[in-house]
């Protein structure tokens, strides 16, 4: 550790006790990667603040010395927005986990950012109320992360995203103030900006959320195809009917057989496909639907139905579908995780095109996706002990996101940019808009220290005029002054 | 070349603006009617190289909300930008041109049982116009307002350049989301070209159900109806004068409308009504020239009504008539034209002082002329020097509808303090 930081340390410890900073080598090696494993970066110093104060006493420091900082939640994100640096500080905010408040009168709760979304929703229930966003690892991940990645969810057809739950946020802005940021105030929405901004506009350190009223009657509801066509033409169908389910969810063969070993969800045997759609609201509105939905199905070629009504029978329809990402490790050595989206008419053209790139390239390709919204997440298998198997998954995985370009789609539908995608920003924007969207960053973080290196591919400095790049920043160049 | 020569050099329609060009009681010289996104950026590249200030304009319904323009040579009209650029009935998604009215917009997706699922309280408002306002209205309750359907956005900035956030899947967290940004930036951070929504199915059937009150203390239970498990899209409350009646209004929809429609009537009183359309006032502003917007936590907005009755009679009994979302507690105050500014202050502090302790907030959209110049516009806003940071980035030279927002510079008293 360089003099610099290891001074820096030593004031973290005098504003937070010795406890709550980490330099031990060892342990700070638990912190240097999240969900996505293989971006590993150790962090120089972790602090684990227990109020918002300590948190801006933090950042303050790392302003006033120009360290560059990363928050970390619960560290389940999938395309390493918390990933550290190596030179900086990881704040995390496990230890900042009260629930404030929960206000039934004005349907909203108040919670600390290392709360875990499923807690809200836990701490809500006893009420009739939810927080609605659930990401499926909604039992550990934090609501500060959620707000940083703008999760979504199964549920997220329906419902939206935090950025549509989130009413208030108390966030550290990376010069190591405490602002209030609320759907109420008057002026630009700068709440609807931070939600999402992966760490790179500040820290928050408060949040209130929305309770939505949980619905009077939920209906799930299973089908078996004998290919995925026939399920997509259902989903289509669905929709065309002027029917939004809270989600509609499609496994293929790959996949289903990778949850069949790994949880024995006991799906449908010779399924090619399996499409799971939940209804709910009130109780007529929902038995008119799903009188719409079994038909829709049966005539799409379903060739068998599964209808659960109660929680411990809708578990059991859900049960492959949540463990599908990890199941998918009992059937291969090792996989890629990737998130794109397409417009929902231009999925079995993408679905098609992603057969044939695993073909081209002999790699397994399992597809677990929303189909509802055209939120893909196709599982790139391979076996990381053969050579050259795993640069051609890369392949796959990379060129799934063109396909998904091309298609018009997002190259993220809810896992985020991170340092994972950051390179696929130029292809889904101009520079022009990338630039754009730079200036908020600059409004907020000028110095660029909060959780550098994320979201963007080398932008320019704050200040910086656009126009043509000419290589090195002078300031780069001399040593004083670094690119994020 | 003079500002007016490049602007016609352009290739872009300009003409000499007249006094129906005011903003605000600001005349500018010229008002451009561009007929593309290029044209947009062609206009600004010559406002940026003359130093013109540059208010947009799309259906000109609210070009008199919010503070004069500190002032105003150019007005970028969107009229001429007028397509439905895309409408993908399949994946519930259209693309439009910014100066696409409400009216044009939703006849032109009802042909496939399509909506956007936004009440725009103004006849005539173009997209744009709804947007730079962010104005919603009853169905809020139910779809959110506009930041919430609007999944993608062009914009062109104070130098021209033109930028796209977002795109057009509804799932997206790709990059900073601008059209957050620009939803409610009343022109003062570029102009707003091209916008993407998600839509939603136009429902089955709908129905009203209306209860008229004599008094506040007989409302019904606006929590418990908002809490039902019968869902309403929108719940409504329309109070012309503080001491008389009151009415409630819900808006069920869907394929068991009628149902529930009979069984809300029951939460909401004896005097309850049900009907196939809604009544006169619904999705309308109570005025237009001296217009407020109260915002409160929804368990508050009983609360701030009566505020509201407590507030006028300190002002000396001023006349209010208050209409808006009662359940999610965005409420709209209408004062008299003719309200003299010392009342309209009293009125406008008292109800501040009173819904503080609620956390509330109250904007005085428009004002005749003297109270405007003497009343407060946005009130406390935590995150104002955040806007004012954003606003310098996007706007360095303060071109774009200068003053007409919190988070502009600040006010000159405050220079060197």
């Amino acid at each position: 550790m360089t003099p610099a930081l290891a001074e820096l340390s030593g004031h973290f410890a005098s504003i937070l006790g010795p406890a709550a900073v980490i330099t031990d080598p060892v342990r700070l090696r638990t912190y240097e990667c999240d969900g996505l494993t293989y971006h590993r970066a150790t962090p120089a110093i972790v602090v684990l603040p227990e109020t918002a104060e300590q948190v801006a006493a933090v950042v303050r420091a790392c302003d006033e010395t120009g360290t560059p900082f990363v928050a970390r939640g619960s560290g389940t994100g999938l395309s390493g927005g918390a990933l550290p640096r190596t030179d900086g500080v990881l704040i995390v905010t496990s230890r900042m986990r009260r629930i404030l408040s929960i206000d039934i009168d004005n349907r909203r709760a108040v919670v600390e950012p290392g709360v875990t979304n499923l807690a809200i929703t836990e701490a809500a229930r006893p009420y009739g109320y939810y927080y609605a966003p659930d990401p499926s690892s909604q039992q550990v991940c934090s609501i500060g992360g959620n707000v940083a990645e703008n999760s979504g969810g199964a549920h997220c057809l329906k419902y939206g995203f935090t950025v549509n739950h989130v009413l208030a946020i108390e966030l550290v802005t990376p010069d190591g103030e405490i602002v209030e940021l609320d759907a109420m105030d008057p002026g630009y929405d700068l709440l609807g900006v931070f939600i999402g901004s992966e760490g790179t506009l500040g820290i928050a350190t408060k949040i209130t959320v929305r309770l939505s009223r949980a619905p009077e009657v939920v209906t799930t509801l299973l089908a078996a195809f004998t290919d995925v066509e026939s399920g997509g033409q259902a989903v289509s169908a669905i929709i065309g009917a002027g029917i939004v389910p809270a989600a509609i969810e499609m496994m293929d063969a790959l996949a289903i057989e990778a949850a069949e070993a790994a949880v024995r969800c006991d799906y449908p045997p010779g399924a090619g496909a399996v499409l799971i759609v939940e209804l709910d609201g009130p109780g007529a509105e929902v038995a008119h639907q799903f009188a719409q939905v079994d038909r829709i199905c049966r005539e799409s070629g379903a060739f068998e139905l599964r209808v659960a009504d109660d929680p411990a029978e809708r578990a059991a329809i859900w049960k492959g579908r949540r463990s599908a990402f990890a199941a998918v490790g009992r059937i291969s050595p090792a996989y890629l995780v990737q998130d794109g989206v397409v417009p929902r008419t231009a999925l079995p053209r993408v679905l098609a095109g992603i057969e044939e790139l695993s073909a081209r390239y002999g790699i397994r390709v399992a597809n677990v996706f929303h189909a509802g919204d055209g939120n893909l997440h196709p599982l790139v298998l391979f076996d990381d002990g053969e050579e050259g198997a795993g640069e051609r998954a890369e392949l796959v995985s990379s060129e799934i996101l063109d396909l998904c370009i091309s298609h018009g789609g997002s190259i993220t539908g809810e896992h985020g940019v991170g340092v994972d995608k950051s390179r696929y920003m130029p292809k889904m924007f101009t520079s022009e808009d990338l630039d754009t969207m730079q200036l908020v960053r600059c409004a907020f973080d000028p110095k660029g220290l909060s959780n550098p290196g994320k979201i963007f591919p080398t932008p320019r400095l704050c200040g910086e005029a656009p126009g043509v790049r000419k290589g090195v920043h002078p300031l780069v160049a001399s040593g004083e002054a670094e690119l994020f | 070349m003079s500002a007016g020569d490049a602007l016609a050099a352009g290739g872009v329609t300009i003409r000499e603006a007249g006094p129906d060009d005011e903003v605000a009681g600001i005349v500018p010289r010229w008002v451009a009617l561009p007929e593309s996104t290029d044209e947009v950026a062609a206009v600004m590249r010559v406002a940026a190289e003359h130093d013109l200030a540059v208010v947009p304009v799309g259906g000109g319904t609210k070009l008199h909300w919010g503070p004069a323009p500190e002032r105003c040579d150019l007005l970028v009209d969107t009229r001429c930008l007028n397509q439905v650029l895309e409408h993908v009935a399949g994946d519930l998604v259209v693309r439009v041109q910014a100066g696409v009215t409400g009216e044009a917009l939703a006849e032109a997706l009802a042909g496939a049982g399509q909506q956007l699922a936004l009440d725009i309280p103004v006849e005539g408002a173009t997209i744009g116009g709804t947007l730079a306002a962010a104005t919603a209205g009853p169905r809020r309750l139910r779809y959110g307002t506009a930041r919430d359907l609007l999944i993608g956005i062009t914009v062109v900035l104070a130098d021209g350049t033109i930028a796209r956030s977002g795109g057009k899947v509804v799932k997206n967290v790709a990059g900073y989301d601008l059209g957050k940004l620009f939803t409610g930036s009343q022109g003062t951070l570029g102009v707003i070209a091209e916008a993407t929504f998600r839509l939603h199915p136009l429902p089955a059937s709908r129905a009203w159900i209306t209860a008229t009150v004599p008094d506040l203390r007989d409302l019904p239970a606006i929590a418990a109806i908002a809490g039902s498990q019968l869902e309403p899209s929108a719940l409504e409350i329309d109070w012309p004068g503080v001491h008389g009646p009151a009415t409630v209004a819900a808006l069920v929809e869907g394929v068991a409308a009628e149902e529930r429609a009979k069984a809300a009537g029951e939460l909401m009183g004896p005097s309850a009504l049900i009907a196939p359309d809604p009544p006169v006032w619904w999705g309308r502003l109570p005025g237009e020239e001296f217009l407020l917007e109260l915002r409160v936590p929804p368990g508050a907005a009983v609360r701030a009504l009566a505020a509201i009755a407590r507030a006028a009679e300190e002002a000396g009994d001023v006349p209010v008539q208050v209409r808006g979302a009662v359940a999610s507690a965005v409420l709209h105050l209408a004062l008299p034209p003719d309200t003299t500014a010392s009342a309209a202050e009293i009125f406008v502090t008292a109800l501040r002082s009173r819904v503080a302790q609620d956390g509330g907030r109250l904007v005085v959209w428009t004002a005749p002329s003297e109270a405007a110049s003497r009343l407060d516009r946005w009130g406390p806003a935590g995150a104002a020097t955040l806007m004012r940071r954003v606003k310098e980035r996007f706007d360095p030279e303060g071109r774009m509808s200068p003053g007409r927002l919190i988070g502009g510079p600040p006010p000159a008293a405050s220079h060197g303090a």
